[in-house]
């Protein structure tokens, strides 16, 4: 138990750091999809498991607009999770598709964690408000440092816990799986073209012209598709 | 002489220090983000930097009310957030009445936060996402997808938040002009355009990627990729669109990726049970 749970750390800290980046510091979307599940799959050894998991989950969070106060999942964490878990049973024909399954999951409990997170640093915030009204120096940075630090450990409780849950889970259902690996892979990419095109859609409703950008751009991707097989 | 001219006549320096404190300290504005004072407390962090230059110095009382008033509640787009900290950081420097500082505090939430919301989460983001998801479906490698994402898209970000500073700093409680400019008023719609340019391209390659799967050893990816028929290609950019109209006539009812769950669990169900 111990050695597994020791080799499962460098993915957890890496998910801590993600994690962090998500809201807290420094929001540079090194905990986007693409970026994070392609370094939880180098992790685990395979880098391309990993790319492949990023983009079908970049796809899949394109929807999701980080504004205000709105729960949203989170990706960061839960990326590090689906990349690592691709990595690690890339051989097997389902291996994307409960990778992908795992990561969303995970995602999902992450934005309640994040809520959890933020309820915190208001109940941090409430006690120290006597404080914060004198204008007393350290206060400020005190609330930054606690709140930062929480997030990092929210980042790799989750990303360890998903771990020890997704794993033993994943190997069982592969082991099961009687699919081959283009219907699963078409099932797979569809579902998260979908969920982009529909967000691209979206975004753009009531931006005079967009709808012809995106159908003079789905002509142009169908020529290459064609012209590149 | 114009109007801005005149301002960056007037405009007293920052020293250096300060400036870089601030810009870093800005990169951690959300870290005690709460449902109270929301960017409130983070904001205060990062323009205390500046407050030690007033009168008495850190903990003198000028300093004690500017942080005072700096630590209540507020609300922006993080990035954008910076012509925040620039600009109240000038005035209260610039010794400007509190009564006039919060109210400007009070009126700038809004355009920050909905100017914000379009040009990066609805405009920047998802553009530099599918340029990355692009570079993806050209079958480049991994480094080269990771590096184009993070490359295009922080030098947006960090570029908005040193601008943000600098305008905010430079225009003092005068910086909404500065939001008019072409850029702010027109990036919006022209990122929107070119999102859904980039999608109509970008999807379709995306797919045969993934389709093409991961190459199982010993086969070489060459065999796997003509394994790929057109048939399968075809399947899945139909369903995409069937499932995409649905998605788009659902709007706001559903999120994309809850449907992608419950699709993704009655395949795994399907394939363990059959």
């Amino acid at each position: 138990m111990l050695p597994e749970l020791l080799s499962l750390l460098p993915v957890a800290i890496v998910g801590a750091v993600l994690g962090l980046d998500v809201v807290s510091f420094p929001q540079a979307m090194i905990s986007r999809p693409i970026v994070a599940a392609t370094l939880g799959g180098a992790l685990a050894g395979d880098i391309t498991s990993g790319l492949v998991a990023g983009a079908v989950l970049e796809m899949i969070a394109l929807e999701m607009l980080p504004v205000g106060a709105s729960r949203y999942p989170e990706w960061g964490t839960a990326s590090v999770v689906g990349g690592a878990m691709a990595a690690e049973f890339y051989t097997l024909p389902g291996a994307a598709v409960v990778a992908i399954f795992a990561s969303i999951a995970t995602a999902w409990a992450g934005g309640w964690s994040m809520y959890g997170l933020r309820r915190l640093n208001g109940i941090w915030v409430r006690r120290e408000l006597g404080m914060l009204e004198a204008g007393h120096p350290g206060t400020v940075t005190g609330l930054q440092l606690r709140g930062l630090t929480a997030d990092i450990a929210r980042g790799f409780l989750l990303t360890l816990i998903a771990l020890l849950l997704w794993l033993p889970l994943a190997s069982w259902v592969l082991s099961h799986w009687t699919l081959g690996r283009t219907p699963s892979h078409v099932v797979l990419a569809a579902v998260a073209a979908a969920v982009a095109g529909s967000a691209a859609w979206r975004i753009s409703q009531g931006v005079r012209l967009a709808r012809w950008c995106f159908l003079g751009g789905l002509v142009a991707g169908i020529a290459i598709l064609v012209l590149r097989r | 002489m114009s109007t801005s001219t005149a301002i960056a006549a007037d405009t007293p320096r920052l020293p250096w220090r300060t400036r870089i404190t601030m810009f870093t300290r800005l990169l951690a504005i959300q870290a005690s983000w709460n449902y109270e004072l929301m960017l409130g407390p983070g904001l205060g962090f990062c323009i205390e930097p500046a407050l030690r230059l007033l009168p008495g110095g850190r903990g003198g009382a000028a300093y004690r009310e500017a942080l005072a008033r700096q630590s209540r509640y507020f609300n922006a787009q993080p990035y954008f957030a910076s012509v925040a900290a620039g600009a109240l950081a000038r005035a209260e420097l610039d010794g400007r009445p509190p009564e006039q500082i919060e109210r400007f505090r009070t009126a700038m939430c809004g355009p920050l936060g909905s100017l914000g919301d379009r040009l990066v989460w609805a405009g920047w983001l998802p553009f530099s996402a599918l340029l990355a998801l692009l570079a993806f479906g050209l079958r480049a490698d991994a480094p080269l997808v990771v590096l184009v994402f993070l490359v295009v898209y922080n030098a947006g970000h960090l570029g908005l938040r040193v601008w943000g500073l600098k305008a905010g700093w430079k225009g003092g409680l005068r910086v909404a002009s500065s939001l008019g400019g072409p850029l702010l008023r027109h990036g919006p719609a022209v990122l929107s355009r070119a999102v859904m340019m980039l999608a109509g391209v970008a999807l379709p390659l995306a797919i045969w990627r993934v389709l093409q799967g991961l190459p199982v050893p010993p086969v070489p990816e060459s065999e796997v990729v003509r394994a790929v028929g057109g048939v399968a290609i075809a399947s899945a950019l139909l369903m995409a669109a069937v499932l995409g109209a649905v998605l788009v006539r659902l709007h706001s009812r559903v999120e994309g990726w809850r449907v992608a769950l419950a699709v993704l669990a009655v395949l795994i169900i399907y394939s363990v049970a059959r």
